[in-house]
């Protein structure tokens, strides 16, 4: 918010300094300002105004503006200071007359790194589900327009790790990745030149695959135990996964859902008379069970 | 003169003694112990209830009753945070249903208020005849109890440490759930328009979840907005599905082109525990005829549950959800004690109903 108003009080007074200034200069009659077509931002330079006497100089950037009295006839020097934002300048001179001339400011070499991975959490083995996006600045956070080439450095918990270098469009570099059939943290490191940044994307096991239970009678009850609950690429559901369970008999049906705990599922009915009892993780059934009371 | 002071003086006192009489309830008290029909003595009681004046209303009961004053009050005015404790009783009706010279046979049906909705409260109770008043015969209230033990329970936890306000633009975060409207029905009900279903937590973190659907005319243009409130199970651990059911009074099916859905995610701390079993569902009559799903909640783990929302999905022949109703149970779960549940399913849902499934929300004190 801050910086909204910050540019809007800046816009405000460039448009009201040049209707000024474009109201009362005499145009026609002041001297041409030799200034560099292209500089690079946070590197102060100096331009030479013609004439004697002393002058108003502005400059015009596109976050701030500076106004200061300037002896005509020397070089003129811009701080570095002031020039660090990237985008379109205007310089003004005004003496008896005034004389304006433009420059582009475009960013310096990249010195920062904004690294997006998403999403945090991925199911393994699902194609085109990572999605790394580095967005390229300077040390004045400028994006950089000019292309560079980064470097996505992939390191799985299990295996060995890859790369893969794309060469940034418009300040963005990106790419999209298959999630790898094991579950546990991969590390995804952005890398330009000696600038680094890691994030860390978590992939976990997808949907239960092969669902089983088997059965521990114990008088007229039952333990009903899952093996232990894998998705389709053998890795361990996480605890806390519910399963569910439900047994119908002569009394009705009774369902428990009941998370994982260490890999497995488990829980007890009691048991009247012939029963059928199922099992469901989510969306995906496993076996069913017929028994018969008394066991 | 002296006559006329002293019969002054004793017709006021009388008056006086009369009228705190009748302050202290002396008239109801005169009912209950007079009460020359079934009826009246049930209605005496009531308005005892009704008052929370419990040893007064156990005073009123018929000595044959098996229930003592702590049991009774127990019963009537809820205990462990249930959410009897935060209802009160609104209205009862009285219905007979059968009588003799010395006993009889009443329906109440009474009907208790709370924050959470109206629960109905329905029971046949006997009443005998002592002389030529009529007492109420209260049976003692069957709580189960368990036998002194130590519950171990290495319980699941989620905890979220999110991404520090302060840190840089793309800095690393936790995404939120991802979570999925398995099915989704519009059906008209007299009055409205009802949207129900089902949606599941895909990931493997809890999730506080809201499904909002919004009506959508033929133009494109919407015609209402509403979310799904307490139809549905807002906290979803990994893989667990809940159904939800959206109301829209007022809506003509007609009006409706389409439908928008929405189901927002939030990560949050949740625990696994406790784990609720819903045994011996079946769907029956009720007491007062109405197509009811039955059950009861076993509460497994070793904590009481305060106060428990039964949600029930039915589904037809195809397996498509054609109706999702709920029902607040106001009694608390003790742990291991199983606690009777029942909710009601309309007629024309009924006659329709293939298959049906139960989940439990549940509410528990943090300083239990």
């Amino acid at each position: 918010m801050r910086r909204i108003l910050e540019n809007g009080f800046a816009l405000f007074t460039r448009f009201t300094v040049l209707a000024l200034l474009c109201g009362s200069a005499n145009w026609a009659s002041a001297a041409e300002l030799q200034v560099p077509a292209v500089v690079e931002a946070g590197r102060g330079f100096s331009i030479s105004v013609d004439g004697s006497g002393q002058a108003t100089f502005y400059l015009v950037g596109p976050d701030h503006l500076v106004k200061r009295t300037v002896s005509l006839g020397g070089d003129l020097q811009i701080q570095s200071s002031d020039v660090r934002a990237a985008g379109r300048y205007q310089i003004i001179v005004c003496g008896s007359s005034c004389t304006s001339a433009t420059f582009e400011v475009k960013a310096a070499q990249p010195a920062h790194l904004s690294f997006f991975l998403h999403p945090s959490r991925v199911p393994v083995s699902s194609p085109d589900s990572i999605d790394a996006s580095a967005f390229v600045f300077d040390q004045y956070f400028n994006l950089v327009l000019t292309p560079a080439a980064v470097n996505f450095r992939i390191t799985p918990a299990s295996g060995t790790g890859f790369s893969r270098q794309v060469m940034t469009r418009r300040g963005v570099a990106w790419m999209r990745l298959n999630s790898t059939p094991h579950e546990g943290r991969v590390q995804v490191t952005a890398v330009l030149g000696n600038v680094e940044e890691a994030r860390v994307i978590q992939q976990v096991a997808a949907e239960a695959c092969g669902l089983r239970m088997k059965t521990v009678a114990s008088g007229n009850r039952v333990t009903l135990e899952t093996d232990p609950v894998r998705d389709c690429s053998g890795n361990t559901l996480p605890d806390g996964t519910i399963v569910s369970f439900t047994k119908i008999d002569k009394l009705g049906k009774s369902t428990v859902d009941t998370p994982i705990k260490k890999g497995i599922a488990r829980v007890q009915f009691s048991l009247h008379g012939r029963v059928q009892i199922s099992v469901a993780c989510g969306v995906v059934l496993g076996n069913e069970v017929a028994l018969n009371g008394g066991l | 003169m002296k006559w006329a002071l002293a019969a002054f003086l004793t017709i006021a006192t009388a008056v006086l003694v009369a009228f705190a009489w009748l302050q202290s309830g002396g008239l109801k008290q005169h009912a209950m112990f007079s009460a020359a029909t079934p009826e009246e003595a049930v209605q005496a009681l009531i308005s005892e209830i009704r008052a929370r004046d419990y040893p007064q209303a156990y005073a009123s009961l018929d000595r044959s009753s098996d229930t003592d004053l702590a049991s009774f009050t127990r019963e009537m005015a809820g205990s462990d945070g249930s959410l009897r404790t935060y209802s009160s009783l609104q209205t009862a009706e009285v219905s007979p249903l059968h009588a003799d010279q010395d006993q009889a046979l009443v329906r109440l049906r009474m009907n208790w208020s709370s924050a959470l909705g109206s629960l109905d409260d329905v029971r046949d109770i006997r009443v005998r005849r002592n002389g030529a008043i009529w007492r109420v015969v209260w049976p003692k209230p069957a709580f189960s109890t368990v036998p002194p033990q130590v519950v171990s329970v290495n319980y699941l936890r989620w905890d979220v440490l999110g991404r520090n306000t302060s840190q840089n633009w793309g800095a690393q975060d936790v995404d939120s759930p991802k979570v999925r409207i398995t099915s989704m029905n519009a059906i008209a009900r007299p009055g409205r328009v009802v949207i129900l279903g089902e949606v599941e937590n895909e990931d493997t973190v809890p999730a506080y979840l809201n499904v909002n659907a919004t009506l959508l005319k033929a133009d494109g243009s919407p015609i209402e907005e509403e979310g799904s409130f307490d139809l549905i199970s807002h906290v979803l651990l990994p893989k667990q599905v809940s159904p939800y059911r959206i109301d829209f009074p007022g809506v003509r099916m007609d009006a409706v082109k389409s439908v928008r859905m929405d189901a927002r995610a939030l990560l949050v701390p949740a625990s696994a525990d406790p784990v609720i079993a819903v045994t011996d569902q079946a769907v029956s009559k009720d007491g007062l005829n109405r197509t009811v799903l039955k059950g009861e909640l076993v509460n497994q783990s070793g904590r009481p549950v305060n106060i428990a929302q039964v949600l029930a999905a039915y589904y037809d022949n195809f397996g498509k959800v054609i109706w999702v109703s709920d029902g607040y149970v106001d009694q608390a779960l003790m742990p291991q004690v199983p606690v009777a549940f029942a909710v009601d399913i309309p007629d024309d849902i009924a006659g329709r109903l293939k298959n049906y499934r139960v989940i439990v929300n549940h509410y528990s004190r943090a300083s239990n």
